[in-house]
């Protein structure tokens, strides 16, 4: 017989006999390269799908040209079109146009709008130009005509000759749909006009976006953008493409990478379960092994065969994980869309693209991870002297070795360290691995701590002189620590992780309810329905009306700081001269009330702009407002949840005198007692105007957010569900194993006269206890975790920070399904175990 | 009279402008906008304003053709074509992006040697002084190509293009040539169909060609055709045929023929005019283009009469080309395709000039 045939004799065997455990292995294995997989084919997807299509808007230009605030004069655009090295010009008016009627979504009711020049635009964005009727091409430059990208129709429901309604400032424009833009991405909700109809219809007159630029042929790009960037000076920035696609890749990648860093934990947890499937599995099978070693089996071999088992099932593990984490993908992708909800990637809609690259790095770890799982146990049992193997109940030394706790401690203490440390290119690299290390640190302790936690428990049970069930579940837990440990250390793992994600969902949400509270104290709040802005006589005759205590007006911009960062916004509003925390969500960081010197000109920025522009209290800051930049001075600091990549706030009344702008963009009112909401709105839409106003009442702005919130989060509930399903199979798979391993101790018992009925109460008792420390245990290692993720990964990836909520209900409630459930799985797990045959397992020892 | 076939869209969408131009004139002369003007008989065109821009006219242009000489004696042909279009759109537009008035520009180079022709083309919307037709004298721009009219009559064109351009100065040695009656030229059977058109035969060219970046001085002679129309083809019109010639005992030939769609002619003219500006004319009855001889164009499979006999009630005159792929396929910008060829020309089997051949109407329109 050659070896191969024995080792597939070998392998055939046991899973035949031990089915449950594979399939057990296998799903674990599977889900954790699953999510890993999925997480990360939908985070590409999205991210290249929304680069993709913001690259198509802007075609293929070498250089691009913008002002610091959305609009500039067009009179740069001649300018650039007679600049030397200038080959093409191409002159862009974008913006954003609300559509009545699609609020239901903050982030998703708008419609691009994108003026263009077709000459010029034919010659860098050539996709942009609208597909018209047969022999109408002149539509393209038509004053009455848009061109809509096939998902903005779909959106709108319109087609191809009808008319479209949409509002620009406080007057409805009606277009002539004249065509499609079939070269639009899929779910690109984009429309294309003519760039001087823009200007007039949406009163957008004089002003451009961007202007592209196409070089000369032999035209140096990078001398020429710094020479032209120069002649223009502050007021503009030159950009290239590559800089686009960092602002892109920088808008969302806080949040991608959390979302990986949140795979791979799941993947983490996946692999503990694999290895502690794979050590059980070894341990039990010491004699069999050790056998084999005395019939003339060598240790290589014995070394071979056992990771050749841990192979295969990585092999096919690692497989069903890809097929499963492609499908979870295309699934998430069609049910929740390629932001899973959470608007990061607005008006996109991916397609799954699978690169054998990324499917062969994750297969790989998958693998990598059961080999070694399998590695570790495969060493232990070759080196095991085959004599003392052979005997039985040697299992429990084979795991001696894991449980010293200088490793552990180790672990814990780095992690500690770590906690201190700053991010790492503006991400939270050594929290994560913080969090990582806990759970390492956490698991490795855990043999240590079950052994000294029910040998004082047992010590103390016997004092009192109880029953004989109880008396032998602790005498096991706390005699054979090391197998309890194992098994609880997928128990630990999961909850702990629930935990930390439970207590941090918590936090931020009460947080950000607070906040709202904060940020919309008025009962109405006021925007012209289109990008358009409020004038004096607007603002006038909602002044007059009669039914409000207050109101306030409000001046919302969005200014470019750095051109590779996304724009920041700035509130130009009336705020309390006295004390500036009556309008505003200060934080502790401020110039006491009162302390502001006169005649500086005071702004508020958000807890953003302190981390990405370093702006502290005190600092006199430059920014673009007016005709020339001016100086300010940051007089506080603010909590934002809505803006992560930056706010500012100012008095309204510096904003007027700097820039003589008069116009605004929202107003909030506050009603007056005894006038009720409905009769004020009705008293607004009254107006001359009225009809084109969004009207919100903070009420549902707040019911709205709070939505946005709890989708933005599903994705982490249903991260949450599958570890805690992976925790519970964790379980199943530790005590079946070893129940089974312990057939010849519940032959023992049963022969010296403990009944069945004893028997499963001690192993349901055994679950029940060893789950309840792994919950203990779980809960401070989650509330640590949770910590770190509250205190450091937010702040440092989102730039807001938050308080600390404890959902006790959801907790206890989460702990109770998870007790009940590891009792139940170690008792099924035992009815196999002591089902009769008792004399034949006992024999089995001899 | 110079103009361009109409061909459809292609695939990718491209712009179709000059279908769209061919299309309101052929399709629309009916139903006009009441700013722009119609073309009557009985003006008297006015010099220099008539050299300018008309905006009250549909559409308007300023075409000329040529052959010049290098200094090692080599023939070169050449053409420049600016065209102004008023669109229907944007006249209560405030914006300085208004598309009113769009400017359309052709430059094209026949070289024997290259063995085609090399082209280049533009288009631009009036605004923000990059392109314009000011009224008053000839005075047109599109980005950095320009043609302007000299207070002593001197033509001074301008353009670069990416892998040729010229730079030419163009001296009148003739007074212009009102066509037809007094500039009212005649295009079909109803009297709407016509345009306001002079020509001005024997220009005489000194000036650089640019090749891969090196200028190559050449002289010559030139025509210039300008006209402008609100109305123009007849429905029933599928193309034309026009030539217009320098003979070498210094007068001037004109003749143009309008085809029928399935054969026969809608319209045709000529006029002939000897050195001390004598004009013959000759009804449409008199005038009969007979091709002789047909190339096909490997680049859209149309066959052209290249080499054309034209018969002025007794004169006949032989055209043949300087090279046969003189074919300008811009279909993938205007969208337009035909032929206009630098041709040689005897009279009566004697050399008598040279000039140029306009064929259009004959590429296979493209389907979608």
């Amino acid at each position: 017989m050659t070896t191969a045939t024995l080792s597939r004799w070998l392998l055939a065997g046991e899973w035949r006999a031990h089915w449950l455990q594979l399939s057990v292995a296998l799903i674990a294995i599977a889900i954790g390269v699953a999510m890993a997989y999925s997480i990360h084919l939908i985070n590409t997807a999205a991210f290249n799908e929304f680069s993709a299509a913001s690259k198509s808007l802007s075609g293929q230009s070498d250089l691009q040209v913008r002002g610091r605030k959305p609009f500039f004069d067009e009179s740069l655009y001649p300018v650039l079109v007679n600049h030397d090295g200038v080959a093409v010009a191409n002159p862009v008016l974008e913006f954003d146009v609300a559509i009545p009627g699609k609020a239901q979504n903050r982030n998703d009711h708008k419609l691009k709008i994108i003026g263009i020049d077709m000459f010029r635009a034919a010659q860098i964005s050539p996709d942009l130009l609208g597909l018209t009727e047969e022999g109408k091409t002149l539509d393209r430059l038509a004053d009455d005509a848009i061109f809509l990208s096939p998902a903005a129709m779909e959106w709108l429901q319109v087609e191809q000759g009808d008319l479209l309604q949409l509002n620009a400032g406080l007057q409805a424009v009606t277009l002539r749909v004249a065509g499609g833009l079939v070269r639009a991405r899929a779910g690109q909700r984009i429309a294309v006009m003519d760039i001087g109809a823009a200007q007039w219809r949406f009163q957008q007159l004089g002003v451009l976006s961007r202007i592209e630029l196409k070089l000369r042929d032999g035209v140096n790009h990078a001398a020429f953008k710094a020479k032209l960037a120069d002649e223009l000076g502050d007021a503009y920035w030159v950009t290239e493409v590559a800089d686009q696609e960092k602002r892109i890749a920088n808008m969302s990648r806080a949040y991608r990478i959390n979302l990986n860093m949140l795979a791979l934990v799941a993947l983490f947890t996946g692999t503990f379960l694999v290895f502690s499937t794979q050590a059980l599995s070894v341990i039990r099978r010491r004699q069999q092994f050790a056998l084999l070693r005395v019939l003339g089996f060598t240790r290589r071999q014995l070394l071979r065969q056992i990771v050749t088992e841990g192979g295969i099932l990585g092999v096919i593990g690692s497989l069903l994980g890809l097929a499963l984490g492609y499908a979870v993908a295309v699934l998430a992708i069609r049910l929740l869309g390629g932001d899973l909800g959470t608007n990061f990637f607005p008006g996109v809609k991916p397609g799954i693209h699978s690169d054998p690259w990324d499917a062969a790095l994750f297969f790989t770890v998958g693998l990598v991870v059961t080999v070694l799982g399998s590695i570790i146990p495969a060493l232990e049992a070759a080196r095991a002297k085959p004599a003392v193997a052979l005997r039985s109940g040697s299992e429990d030394t084979a795991m001696a070795k894991l449980s010293t706790p200088w490793f552990a401690l180790i672990c814990l203490l780095v992690a500690l360290l770590f906690t201190q440390l700053p991010p790492v290119f503006e991400l939270p690299i050594f929290g994560y691995l913080a969090i990582s290390l806990l759970l390492i640190g956490g698991i490795a302790l855990m043999p240590r701590l079950t052994a000294w936690f029910f040998s004082a428990l047992s010590a103390r049970w016997q004092q009192r002189r109880s029953g004989v069930v109880s008396t032998l579940a602790l005498a096991r837990l706390a005699n054979a620590p090391n197998q309890a440990a194992i098994a609880l250390g997928g128990i630990l793992a999961s909850f702990s992780l629930m935990v930390a994600m439970a207590i941090m969902v918590t936090s931020f949400r009460i947080s950000i309810d607070h906040w709202l509270g904060r940020v919309l104290p008025a009962d109405l709040y006021v925007r012209a329905a289109a990008s358009g802005d409020l004038q004096a006589d607007a603002q006038k005759a909602i002044a007059g009306l009669p039914g409000f205590d207050r109101l306030d007006f409000f001046r919302t911009q969005q200014l470019t700081l750095d051109v590779n960062r996304p724009e920041i916004t700035l509130f130009a509003r009336p705020v309390d001269q006295a004390d500036a925390r009556n309008t505003l969500p200060l934080t502790d960081d401020m110039i006491a009330p009162g302390a502001l010197p006169e005649n500086v000109m005071p702004v508020w920025v958000s807890e953003a702009m302190v981390d990405l522009y370093g702006y502290r209290v005190g600092d006199k800051v430059t920014l673009p407002v007016g005709a020339t930049p001016s100086e300010f001075l940051v007089a506080g600091v603010w909590r934002d949840y809505g803006r992560q990549f930056g706010a500012i706030q100012m008095q309204l009344a510096d904003y007027q005198a700097l820039t003589g702008d008069l116009s605004i963009n929202t107003v909030a009112l506050w009603v007056r007692p005894g006038v009720s909401l409905d009769a004020a709105v009705a008293g607004l839409r009254q107006l001359p105007f009225g009809a084109a106003l969004e009207i919100s009442r903070s009420s549902d702005m707040r019911a709205l957010s709070l939505e946005i919130f709890d989708r933005s989060f599903a994705v982490t509930y249903l991260l949450e569900l599958i570890a805690v399903v992976i925790g519970l199979l964790g379980v199943a798979a530790s005590f079946s194993a070893q129940t089974l391993a312990r057939i010849k101790e519940f032959g023992m018992l049963r022969h010296i006269g403990v009944m069945r009925r004893q028997i499963l109460a001690m192993l349901a008792a055994e679950g029940g206890l060893l789950t309840a420390l792994g919950m203990v245990l779980g809960f401070v290692l989650g509330w640590s975790i949770s910590l770190i993720l509250v205190f450091i990964v937010n702040p440092q990836s989102f730039h807001w920070t938050m308080e600390l909520h404890l959902p006790w209900n959801w907790l206890a409630m989460i702990a109770l399904i998870m007790l009940v459930a590891a009792a139940l799985t170690a008792l099924l797990a035992g009815r196999r175990a002591v089902s009769g045959e008792v004399v034949r397992a006992v024999k089995e020892d001899w | 009279m110079k103009f361009c076939k109409q061909i459809k869209t292609n695939a990718q969408g491209m712009i179709v402008l000059m279908l769209m131009l061919f299309g309101f004139l052929a399709m629309e002369a009916l139903a006009e906008s009441s700013r722009l003007k119609p073309v009557t008989p009985g003006y008297q065109l006015v010099f220099p304003q008539d050299y300018g821009a008309h905006q009250d006219f549909r559409i308007e242009w300023w075409y000329i053709t040529g052959w010049l000489e290098t200094e090692d004696k080599k023939p070169l042909g050449f053409q420049v074509t600016f065209f102004r279009y008023a669109t229907d759109q944007n006249h209560d537009n405030p914006s300085r992006f208004a598309a009113k008035y769009l400017i359309i520009a052709h430059l094209a180079l026949s070289d024997p040697d290259a063995g085609k022709l090399m082209h280049e083309e533009k288009s631009l919307r009036e605004g923000f002084d990059l392109a314009y037709a000011k009224p008053g004298n000839t005075e047109v721009k599109l980005d950095d190509w320009t043609l302007v009219r000299e207070a002593d009559g001197r033509y001074q064109v301008d353009m670069q293009g990416s892998d040729f351009g010229l730079r030419l100065s163009l001296t009148p040695t003739q007074m212009a040539m009102l066509q037809d009656q007094n500039g009212f030229s005649r295009k079909g059977p109803e009297p709407e169909q016509a345009s306001y058109y002079y020509s001005e035969p024997h220009l005489q060219v000194t000036g650089a060609v640019l090749r891969n970046g090196k200028p190559v001085k050449v002289t010559g002679s030139a025509w210039l055709d300008h006209e402008w129309s609100t109305a123009y083809l007849d429905p029933a019109a599928d193309g034309w045929d026009w030539t217009g010639a320098n003979l070498d005992d210094g007068s001037a030939l004109m003749a143009f023929q309008i085809r029928r769609k399935g054969g026969g002619k809608v319209w045709a003219y000529a006029a002939l005019r000897d050195a001390s500006g004598n004009m013959r004319f000759f009804a449409p009855e008199e005038v009969e283009f007979t091709p002789i001889r047909t190339w096909r164009s490997p680049h859209t499979e149309a066959d052209y009469p290249v080499a054309m006999h034209i018969r002025t009630a007794e004169i006949e005159w032989r055209l043949t080309p300087l090279l046969d792929d003189q074919e300008l396929d811009s279909s993938q910008s205007t969208g337009s395709i035909y032929w206009e060829g630098a041709v040689t020309l005897t009279r009566d089997n004697q050399a008598a000039g040279r000039g140029y051949l306009e064929l259009t109407g004959y590429a296979k329109p493209l389907k979608l």
